[in-house]
């Protein structure tokens, strides 16, 4: 038996409430809590499950429209309709703080969790992707943290048998010491094949699958939304530990019991447990739930009712079975050799109530607890952050023009941000499944669809510095090359789901940045016809020097409706025609040029206008399909010169190409290096060059002849002359060389 | 006569069962049946794969669990009976675990797993799993592992390569053999052995993942075009 402490004011503030949300408590339940209800209320109402002090904002993104099948907040991911009866479910989720105590345990369990999410809607998850950024890469510390995430994520992801398909990964010192972690999956699910996160029908059994209950990962939600200090390295026991291979057997007996048909509801236990997931279980059903802890198979002795229901360990489900079909649920289990112990059971009354040692240790109503309910909503000052005055002030006459743009190109394709993350994606397995049309290294993902022509475009973008120096257009830039990228490879854009990586809410700044951000991704999102199916917010990622660049990572979705339109990011053959469709600017702004060759972060954010934008991509998309197009790669960091490069040796084999483009009165480093946005460097046949030109200009789009492929050297005008096989070795084993040398 | 029939074996952690399974049946268009580990009959399949995965999580040694699974008394019985076993990846580890295949698979020399495209070079195309590859042919297929590091005593290493018991080795896209080529240390750049009677291969490297030009590859359908061959004597047709 457990003796729990008298409930006090003092004790609820220790437990991060508010003296107001105390109150709220109080006059929810018209007395004091117990101290075990005070737990779940406490991680419940924390930032990381209630979204107190961003669903408000959040709820002004567009939300419905395209194929979503399922909105965002309804269910454990968003669903969007591919055609062909089926449907793709997918979602984004940091592990931001448990990654920056332990990297590879809380890198793994993010991925761990995120697959949950897409398994508990009846989804075969068939790719993954990871969006990463750390500080410093000379930071011996930073090498730990980056060498652990990305062992923890290939540990996860390959045992478990997902492809990790695409990502990125950034280094900037702003994310020194509170490294982004965030990881994204995707499934695929027979249209009325999926589950829902719902308790319904009083009298139906609770029955909690998987692995067994400890006490690892207690108050994992409340350690995620506070800001990481020097203390937070006691908080090591907050990370939870993954097991992928007990993960890989809670897949196929869960997607089992969804295919016979057997449950009503089913919902992944993530932060904050069995209350998180009895709570809006119940609520989402307007429904209850009596359970009993003393039920639960845990792995430790003498755990209190507070420890089991605030446990965060992973490799767990709760699930309410149709009466009558438990047992069928546990041979389900039983083969795979999990448990599924029936532990209660749904009532009517709207009430969480919950006994240990024969005595009712909490009764609640399910509603008070959850988002969406009685769960606290906050909408926080704002105020422009003085920096911007700074930032904007930059001109670019302030720098010199360099004099040997060839040694320019080379060193930004060495430099860690534009390098080949080769050394990381090689870690993960990239083709299980037998589904990876293209994998990572190019514009998106191609994950082809069995049994069909179809095929998925997939990307997660976001350039952090870009959203520092202009909140909302670099929210809009995140979702504009994500779907440029998504284009490119030949796939329509759907859906998006968002990452959104910023500092503590509580600092008007950074409330700012937040808002303004969520603004310009909403605009965006309009004007892509792209939803956003869901997500997650992470607050709170500040260390002691300040806050991180506000890093709003879009995950987006494309459909590519026959296979015959996967298009590669490399040029395909000698002699084909390289057409630029956009327009160069005379602007270094953000760039990775300004940070990395001249050491300034400064500008604004590059150009961008979201009307000719889709233009671009309209037409990108019409002329792929009329098959006009070899290859299609973007331009985005380290602007054209670099995307030129690239298209020269990221393909199957080099090949390299000769290159007049008009100054314009554009200045050289701009026109090699500047970011402006809605560019693409198309290659394509010479005998087809004429039509291709021929529908840029129908649809409004600037296109330029620009050159020519082959040979073994990359030529552009009388500035740039490198040999193909040296910047394709220094692109791929730069970043290996850095963080492997001893 | 019947067109061959693979039996892939599911372990719990399997996971690229269905992979193997999809190569085998739509690719190939052969028959093809799942075996659960727990059962103790291989439904006369003419040919088992061990597929790639993660059998039993592969905490303690790869393999070293599964080896013990109700249908391996099967496995081993089906190939003392001169029945013709694959194992790929996973697989392999499982059939050298089982004293099937000679040898063991050590953790790769960087000591991180590795998944890349890379060269094999055809070194006995006389056998039932390669018999549609060129003799000295270099193909390209991915591996992806962290433990495929073949590794034996020498003078069993020296029975091997007498015996013409290698099946594969990492090359260089021109065929020649380098240190660089190799993606996990593994002795004499072997990627793939033969039992002596020349039955059971086990390989590190993923055929069932380059059997599609739309995936990149085809290079890894030679193995079961030459398993149907050896079994139905069928030039297959491929689908």
């Amino acid at each position: 038996m457990h003796t729990e402490p008298t409930v006090t004011i003092e004790i609820a503030r220790e437990l991060g409430l508010t003296d107001e949300e105390y109150q709220m408590v109080l006059d929810y339940l018209g007395r004091t809590p117990s101290y075990t209800e005070l737990g779940m209320y406490s991680v419940m109402w924390s930032e990381h499950c209630s979204y107190k002090n961003s669903i408000a904002v959040l709820k002004t993104l567009p939300r419905s429209g395209g194929r979503l099948l399922v909105g965002a907040g309804e269910e454990n991911a968003g669903l969007v309709d591919i055609g062909d009866g089926l449907a793709v479910a997918f979602k984004i989720e940091s592990h931001n703080h448990p990654s920056a105590i332990e990297p590879f345990q809380g890198a793994a369990t993010g991925v761990g969790g995120i697959l949950r999410d897409i398994f508990t809607m009846g989804a075969r998850p068939i790719a993954a992707c990871d969006s990463l950024r750390f500080g410093d890469p000379d930071n011996p510390r930073v090498q730990y943290l980056v060498k652990g995430v990305v062992h923890g994520i290939g540990h996860y992801g390959n045992c478990f048998g997902v492809p990790t398909v695409a990502g990125e990964i950034y280094f900037d010192s702003s994310y020194q010491g509170n490294p982004l972690v965030n990881a994204m999956a995707v499934g695929i699910v027979k249209h009325g094949q999926t589950a829902t996160a719902t308790a319904e029908g009083e009298g139906n059994p609770v029955m909690i699958v998987g692995s067994s209950t400890g006490r690892d990962g207690i108050h994992g939600a409340t350690f995620a939304s506070v800001d990481l200090s020097a203390d937070s390295e006691s908080k090591r026991p907050s990370v939870q530990v993954g097991d992928p291979f007990t993960e890989k057997l809670l897949l196929e007996a869960t997607l089992e019991i969804i295919r016979e048909d057997l449950i009503v509801g089913i919902q992944d236990m993530g932060a904050a447990g069995i209350t998180c997931s009895t709570c809006e279980m119940s609520a989402k059903g307007k429904s209850g739930m009596h359970i009993n802890l003393d039920l639960v198979p845990i792995r430790e002795e003498g755990m209190s009712a507070y420890e089991i229901l605030l446990s965060e360990s992973q490799e767990r489900m709760l699930v309410v079975a149709k009466k009558g079909n438990e047992q069928r649920v546990r041979d389900i289990f039983e083969k795979w050799d999990l448990h599924a112990v029936t532990i209660g059971h749904v009532t009517g009354d709207g009430m969480v109530t919950v006994e240990r040692d024969g005595e009712v240790k909490a009764v609640v109503p399910a509603d008070s607890l959850a988002l969406g309910g009685g769960a606290p909503v906050y909408i926080r000052e704002t105020r422009r952050p003085d920096y911007l005055d700074t930032t904007l002030a930059f001109r670019i006459e302030s720098v010199p023009v360099p004099a040997d743009f060839g040694g320019v190109l080379v060193s930004l394709l060495s430099s860690p941000n534009i390098a080949s993350k080769r050394w990381a994606y090689e870690q993960y397995d990239t083709s299980v499944r037998t589904n990876t049309a293209q994998g990572p290294g190019g514009d998106a993902a191609v994950i082809r669809v069995k049994d069909t022509r179809r095929a998925l475009a997939i990307k997660t973008d976001c350039n952090g510095r870009y959203v520092y120096l202009n909140p909302r257009r670099g929210a809009q830039i995140a979702v504009a090359e994500a779907a440029r990228n998504v284009a490119c490879a030949g796939g329509l854009p759907l859906a998006i789901t968002n990452c959104l990586n910023f500092g503590n809410p509580y600092k008007p700044e950074v409330y700012y940045q937040f808002k303004e951000a969520c603004g310009g991704m909403g605009e965006a999102c309009l004007v892509f016809d792209t939803p956003v199916t869901g997500g997650n917010v992470s607050f709170y990622n500040e260390n002691p020097v300040g806050a991180v660049y506000p890093t709003p990572v879009i995950g987006m979705i494309g459909l590519i409706d026959d296979i015959d339109h996967i298009t590669q990011a490399g040029f395909r053959a000698a002699d084909d025609r390289v057409i630029l469709l956009g327009t160069n600017r005379n602007e270094i702004d953000g760039s990775e040029y300004l940070a990395h060759w001249h050491d300034i972060v400064g500008g604004d954010a590059p150009y961008l206008d979201l009307e000719e934008e889709r233009r671009l991509q309209a037409l990108l998309l019409d002329a792929i399909r009329k098959g006009l197009v070899h290859s299609a790669h973007d331009v985005s960091d380290g602007g054209l010169a670099v995307t030129l490069a690239e298209s020269c040796f990221i393909g199957d084999r080099n090949i390299g190409a000769t290159i007049q483009i008009a100054h314009d009165g554009v200045r050289k480093d701009a026109l090699y290096f500047g970011e402006a946005q809605s560019r693409v460097v198309l290659s394509c046949a010479p005998d087809k060059a004429e039509e291709l030109l021929a529908l840029a200009k129908a649809a409004g789009v600037p296109a330029a002849d620009i050159g020519v492929t082959g040979g073994d050297r990359l030529r552009i005008n009388e500035d740039i002359d490198v040999e193909v096989a040296l910047i394709s070795e220094a692109h791929s084993t730069s970043l290996s060389k850095l963080l492997e040398k001893v | 006569m019947a067109k061959a029939k693979f039996g892939v074996v599911v372990f719990p952690g399997s996971n690229c069962d269905h992979d193997a399974y999809h190569a085998a049946k739509h690719v190939l268009g052969g028959q093809a049946e799942f075996l659960w580990h727990k059962e103790g009959s291989l439904q006369d399949v003419d040919v088992v794969i061990l597929p790639g995965g993660f059998s039993y999580g592969d905490y303690l040694r790869c393999g070293a669990i599964s080896r013990f699974s109700p249908i391996m008394k099967e496995v081993v019985r089906h190939a003392d009976r001169g029945g013709h076993v694959i194992g790929i990846c996973n697989g392999f580890q499982i059939l050298t675990e089982s004293g099937l295949l000679p040898g063991a698979l050590l953790r790769n020399r960087s000591l991180k797993f590795v998944c890349r495209q890379v060269h094999l070079r055809v070194e006995n195309n006389t056998s039932a799993f390669t018999s549609r590859y060129r003799q000295g042919q270099v193909i390209s297929i991915p591996v992806a592992h962290g433990e495929g590091n073949f590794y034996t005593d020498q003078d069993t290493l020296a029975e091997i390569e007498e015996n013409g018991q290698v099946a594969f080795r990492y090359v260089e896209a021109d065929g020649s053999l380098t240190d660089a080529a190799n993606p996990n240390g593994s002795l004499n750049n072997i990627a793939g052995i033969f039992n002596k009677e020349g039955n059971v291969l086990g390989m590190m490297p993923h055929p069932e993942r380059v059997v599609e030009q739309l995936l990149g590859s085809d290079d890894g359908l030679g193995v079961f075009e030459s398993l149907l061959l050896a079994i139905s004597g069928e030039e297959p047709v491929l689908s």
